[in-house]
């Protein structure tokens, strides 16, 4: 197997995941990338492909860019692992977390 | 491949900005109305004033989608007197609301009087607010001749903390019947549709715009606004709009104290983009200003992020119990039918369960019960409340797809595992310009509505403002002479606004917030005393001279943050200057001086106001009821006032 390459990059920024794409259904509208109140998203350079995320930390997590898809599971919200609600099973007192 | 790191992988280098730059070019703009902000306000002050006929540009930082604190949607039209299931007069209730110190009861009054009129309005426009589906037949509040569905928000208790107001009986209503000025709404719908019907009337939209500055006429402090600068904050195109009036209708400040840029948006109920950029340029065009020195607890949100009344009470919502751990009772209101809408505990409930929780009486941690509810109500907290506000949708959508069912789960509440001491990260707390029956600031042709009036309300609030705002800036504009922009005064603001982009070096616009948050954060926090504001003051002189000049912005999306943060320093030195003008400690205002310990003396019950004039700062006063009889100015002052616009 080739060696991957390795660039030198500033350390990624946090939180840096706040939606993931599914390429097989996203068709690259961008519809995500024009709701988006602060420009957490660009356009991917190639036309189709899901947008690239370029400021995630400026992100509020309104959920508009999901909310507003017109193709259901090209994108997932992917809350910070710091913000992730619990729940209890009220009859076997089971914890759930998301 | 979505990550900026993937496609660096992938291709070899990082991807080229993907829209052109443009920082050579500029744009010029004539229009009789110019609305600064795209949110909930300004799309209402734009589409009232189209409706007189005067043309209109719209400048929004985003876009006007989904832009604002309510783009993404709103489940309660409050504070709605005059929808016919109320039980009170609109007047009665508007002067009840006034009471309360420091409010605004302009903005109050012409919200009573006439939100039930907007959202009319927004049911033409295409947004949804009544159970036409019939899905919440039987539930508690619903009107099946009208399909409208109360809330129980201030049904009686018209406080978030019950006991803090006296009980009252309205003249309007002597039987004490349930006020039902509160309406659930599907306001999801909202800000698509306010966008249409903006585009139907020929407003002009400027999506990706930020406003930089206010221009008056002749360049000169105080004077009439005639227009503004700003720029493409995906181009970098400059812009210049005349305009015959204004609208500001920008957003609140919610980042001056926080320390952490990466916080600024999720933990905060408002986005990124909500730096005070408003009430900055206001200041800086001469704009009097008041309630500057009234700042907030900020309460960070868990358990993903809606902060709600406190911090993260998310399982309290509308009707939901809450629990302990071993589900027994929390003497905690449900600000639900029960209670009449009361959301916190009053300070002796709020003691018993502290108490509680030390002794282990009450378990940690607590839960909201919703198997509890009967499903009807359930349905209408967890599916229509929460399904239709703000920030909420993306929330229970995610609990839903992971498998959460309020049918049998209880959802956790963040209350005391978060810790309970105040938190020095502070809010500016909706201080704005003085303003008049017109929704006229004291410049000539600035008018202001929604969160840049002081003491705001909500999204009704801001609806009903901006379209009060929309339309009297619309009347003066046919009043008045064609505007006259100062070449120098745009070309002094052309300098200023593109510094950062002629270097890149320095300190870059997150390091500058830091340093600004942390700059309030020692000297305008809890303690506060006039030689800690001063030192507030020269560390914030001490950035604004050394620091500043080495600010650099790489595109123009860090050069929009750049600016932003000088939005926020010239904020924190407003702040800090109404500070040192009030001499007095004030509950109301959570602002204690130890050097003036006193809390909230009579001589000191009035608005301390601020402006500058010819640069220096000169600090007023107004009596706390500047505005007179609510129901006889709003009269005399709305003659013509047509109701529901047809169609």
């Amino acid at each position: 197997m080739a060696q991957e390459k390795v660039y030198a990059i500033p350390n990624i920024t946090t939180p840096n995941t706040p939606v993931i794409f599914n390429p097989d259904i996203c068709n690259g509208c961008n519809q995500c990338v024009e709701v988006c109140q602060i420009d957490v998203f660009i356009p991917n350079p190639e036309k189709g492909k899901p947008p690239i995320i370029l400021h995630p930390e400026e992100c509020w997590y309104c959920g508009c860019c999901v909310n507003d898809c017109r193709r259901p599971g090209a994108i997932t919200f992917n809350w910070p692992l710091q913000q992730r609600g619990y729940w209890k099973d009220k009859s076997t007192g089971k914890v759930f977390r998301a | 491949m979505t990550k900026w790191h993937d496609l660096l992988k992938e291709e070899g280098k990082p991807p080229d900005w993907p829209y052109p730059i443009r920082y050579e070019e500029e744009q010029e703009i004539e229009t009789d109305v110019l609305v600064i902000g795209g949110g909930i306000a300004g799309c209402w002050a734009a589409i009232s004033a189209a409706r007189k006929g005067a043309t209109v540009a719209l400048v929004e930082k985003g876009d006007t989608i989904r832009s604002g604190a309510g783009g993404p949607g709103c489940d309660h039209w409050c504070n709605v007197p005059a929808n016919p299931l109320s039980n009170v007069d609109p007047d009665e209730w508007a002067q009840h609301m006034a009471e309360s110190m420091y409010s605004n009861g302009i903005g109050t009054q012409i919200q009573c009087r006439e939100d039930y009129d907007a959202l009319l309005e927004m049911e033409q426009m295409g947004g949804k607010l009544r159970d036409t589906g019939d899905e919440y037949v039987g539930a508690q509040g619903r009107d099946e001749k009208t399909k409208f569905m109360i809330s129980p928000r201030y049904t009686r208790v018209h406080s978030y903390i019950p006991g803090s107001q006296k009980p009252r009986t309205f003249k309007s209503n002597p039987d004490q019947k349930l006020n039902n000025v509160v309406i659930r709404v599907w306001g999801t719908t909202f800000k698509p549709a306010l966008k249409k019907e903006c585009q139907r009337l020929g407003v002009k939209i400027y999506d990706r715009v930020m406003v930089t500055s206010l221009l008056t006429e002749g360049g000169i402090q105080g004077a009439r606004v005639v227009g503004v600068t700003g720029f493409n904050n995906r181009t970098g195109e400059f812009m210049v709009f005349k305009s015959k009036a204004a609208v500001l209708a920008a957003a609140g400040n919610f980042s001056l104290w926080m320390l952490n840029t990466e916080l600024a948006g999720y933990n905060t109920f408002r986005s990124r983009n909500s730096t005070g950029d408003g009430v900055a340029m206001a200041w800086r065009a001469g704009a009097a200003l008041t309630l500057m020195e009234r700042t907030g607890i900020m309460m960070l949100g868990t358990g993903y992020k809606h902060t709600w009344y406190g911090g993260a009470g998310d399982a309290s919502y509308e009707n939901v119990q809450l629990v302990d751990a071993n589900g027994k009772k929390l003497p905690w209101p449900t600000q639900g039918w029960a209670d009449a809408g009361a959301m916190r505990p009053t300070p002796e409930d709020m003691e018993k369960i502290s108490r509680g929780v030390q002794t282990g009486e009450y378990a940690l941690p607590f839960y909201g019960d919703f198997p509890a509810m009967p499903d009807i109500e359930r349905r209408a907290t967890w599916n229509l409340m929460l399904g239709e506000e703000s920030t909420t949708k993306i929330i229970i959508d995610t609990y839903n797809k992971a498998g959460f069912d309020p049918s049998k789960h209880l959802l956790q509440n963040y209350n005391f595992i978060e810790g309970t001491s105040p938190s020095q990260w502070r809010t500016a707390g909706g201080g704005g310009p003085v303003l008049d029956w017109d929704l006229k600031s004291t410049l000539d042709g600035l008018y202001v509505a929604g969160e840049q009036t002081f003491s705001a309300g909500d999204h009704s609030y801001a609806a009903a403002t901006g379209r009060y705002a929309g339309r009297k800036a619309a009347d003066y504009s046919q009043q008045v002479g064609e505007p006259k922009i100062s070449k120098e005064q745009v070309a002094l603001e052309k300098a200023r606004a593109y510094a950062p982009i002629k270097r890149s070096d320095g300190i870059e616009w997150k390091e500058l917030h830091a340093g600004i948050a942390r700059a309030m954060q020692y000297f305008c926090s809890e303690y506060k005393t006039e030689s800690l504001l001063n030192m507030g003051l020269d560390t914030l002189r001490d950035i604004e001279e050394n620091h500043v000049p080495r600010l650099y912005a790489l595109d123009p999306h860090k050069l929009m943050r750049s600016l932003e943060d000088l939005s926020l320093l010239t904020h924190g030195q407003i702040i800090l200057q109404a500070s040192l003008a009030r001499k007095a400690s004030s509950r109301m205002l959570n602002f204690f001086r130890i050097d003036h310990p006193e809390v909230d003396p009579p001589e000191w019950n009035k608005f301390v106001t601020v402006k500058l004039e010819n640069g220096k700062v000169k600090a007023g006063e107004l009596p706390l009821t500047y505005w007179g009889n609510l129901k006889d100015n709003y009269e005399a002052h709305n003659k013509d006032y047509q109701g529901v616009c047809k169609g």
